[in-house]
């Protein structure tokens, strides 16, 4: 069996290596390694990863495009429930920490800051997503409707670079990193689906 | 691809070799990308212990000043004062400060002291370490919205500015920040004019509170808290705290202040520690105290309003923030 066609591999690398970053953050957790605010790094280390999940789904496409890395498709809907995941154990530490399980606040919080409503509206998003990531599913509303509300990963990553922007004090060199690289990723789709248009390949997804 | 029936059976991989040779590639692929990813977070992650190297400060004792903390406050340890720091020449990444700041040359040193003054001089690091030192033990609250409990050591500004004989019509004092990129090359990152400056309306920087500081925990300060003098200012938000100070000028109006600067719907130049003033993108209501997980809610004037609240009084501390 070639590399490419050992799917099962695929799957166990790419389960191991989401997962090993909040295994770290835990074992430094216990071991209280987190530095001087355990807090802040947790709700930062969550955020961006969720960042660079939802950067490693939308490199899927370009990729199998690009290089016909075609076995990278059965392994999409793993990162794009990692990007979720690490969306919620940020939302977490904020509601948590932020405002100390005071739900009735989030609202008010919502209301007064746009870089949380963008934040809480990028995760929101994101929900519809995982739900839909069954087989059953995507079975259920069909390919071409699933892939549809699929796009609004688009959104949601827009979303959280901007959220990710807003609240840095005066050094976006991060942010801007992350800008960059989205910008590339949707830039080679518009690309893409013009080109689709004129008749020519490759298609977009 | 030829024809299998045609391969000689000596160019056939023994089936053996083949499956170690997949067994090697795997191993080799999972053991690149779990230390590529651990590797990733390992840079990203919290640097661990710093040490102290500094050199001890005899201190006097001063019994007439009030600087008590509540019974349920306790002074954070060096590690935590230390190793997470907001100095943006070196690194705007808090735990990456210390390790950037390691090299940094701040003997010799010198002080200019100008502007309106009747003597204007500069002071060396034995002319600073000549003061009587003492130890306050205030708390220090940061804008981002953590705060620490902090053990320093040095002597009121006022008795620097006493030597210098202020003129009649000073009514501010401005303060400068060592600059120099070669020793700071990270400071190209910082988003923010540099050299970093601050200031303090007199009566402010005449408080007995207003405190220049040469030490921490009994020795002289690490690079990463403003060696090798600082200013400390208990009831206004750490970035008025300005560090590594190169110049003190007094001045007859309202000196420019680097985060105002940069953002002055955000940032004012008074920055009093208030609770009920919400910086716009965040609350100031409470703050996360190092080394507690739970939040505290943050006292007027830091805690420390008997004493300065007389300061600001008939102004509008919500338009002069």
């Amino acid at each position: 069996m070639t590399f490419s066609a050992d799917t099962r591999f695929h799957r166990q690398l790419f389960l191991f290596n989401g997962l090993l970053p909040a295994v770290l953050i835990l074992i430094d957790g216990w071991r209280g390694k987190l530095g001087a605010n355990p807090v802040e790094f947790v709700t930062r280390a969550t955020g961006v990863l969720t960042l660079v999940f939802l950067i490693l789904t939308l490199l899927v496409t370009p990729l199998r495009k690009m290089y016909g890395w075609n076995w990278l498709l059965k392994q999409r809907r793993l990162l794009g429930l990692y990007a979720f995941f690490y969306g919620f154990a940020h939302l977490l530490t904020y509601l948590a920490y932020d405002r100390d399980w005071q739900l009735g606040t989030v609202i008010g919080d919502v209301y007064k800051r746009p870089f949380i409503a963008i934040g809480m509206f990028s995760f929101l998003l994101m929900v519809p997503l995982a739900v839909t990531s069954t087989n059953a599913m995507i079975k259920k509303l069909g390919g071409p409707r699933w892939a549809q509300l699929h796009r609004l990963t688009y959104y949601i990553a827009i979303g959280g670079v901007l959220h990710y922007w807003i609240i840095v004090k005066s050094d976006v060199t991060y942010p801007f990193f992350f800008a960059v690289v989205l910008a590339l990723l949707l830039g080679w789709r518009v690309v893409a689906s013009i080109k689709k248009a004129r008749g020519a390949a490759p298609r977009a997804s | 691809m030829k024809d299998p029936s045609h391969i000689p059976s000596s160019e056939v991989t023994p089936e053996e070799t083949f499956l170690n040779r997949r067994f090697f590639m795997k191993s080799a692929i999972w053991a690149g990308s779990t230390l590529a990813t651990a590797g990733l977070y390992r840079t990203f992650s919290p640097r661990p212990e710093v040490e102290n190297t500094g050199t001890a400060i005899a201190t006097v004792s001063e019994p007439s000043v009030q600087t008590t903390l509540m019974a349920d406050e306790k002074v954070n340890s060096f590690n935590d004062i230390a190793g997470y720091n907001n100095y943006y020449e070196f690194s705007t990444d808090k735990s990456e400060v210390a390790a950037k700041a390691k090299n940094f040359v701040t003997d010799p040193w010198s002080v200019q002291v100008g502007g309106l003054v009747q003597k204007p001089r500069s002071f060396d690091l034995a002319d600073l370490l000549k003061f009587e030192s003492v130890e306050r033990t205030y708390r220090f609250r940061c804008v981002e919205g953590w705060s620490m409990v902090i053990p320093w050591v040095g002597f009121p500004l006022s008795k620097l500015l006493a030597m210098v004989e202020p003129l009649s019509t000073a009514t501010h004092v401005a303060f400068e920040t060592y600059y120099d990129i070669k020793q700071m090359p990270d400071s190209r990152y910082a988003g923010i004019d540099l050299p970093y400056v601050e200031g303090l309306r007199l009566d402010e920087a005449m408080h007995l509170l207003t405190l220049l500081a040469t030490g921490l925990y009994g020795k002289t300060l690490p690079n990463q808290n403003g060696a090798p003098v600082r200013l400390v200012v208990p009831w206004k938000y750490g970035f008025k705290s300005i560090k590594s100070v190169v110049k003190i000028t007094l001045m007859d109006r309202e000196p420019p202040t680097t985060w105002s600067l940069a953002n002055p719907g955000e940032y004012g130049f008074y920055s009093n520690v208030n609770p009920t003033v919400d910086h716009p993108r965040w609350s100031q209501a409470h703050e996360r105290r190092i080394g507690e997980m739970g939040s505290r809610p943050t006292l007027m004037f830091n805690g420390y309003a008997e004493q300065v609240a007389h300061l600001y009084k008939g102004m509008d501390l919500s338009a002069d923030f």
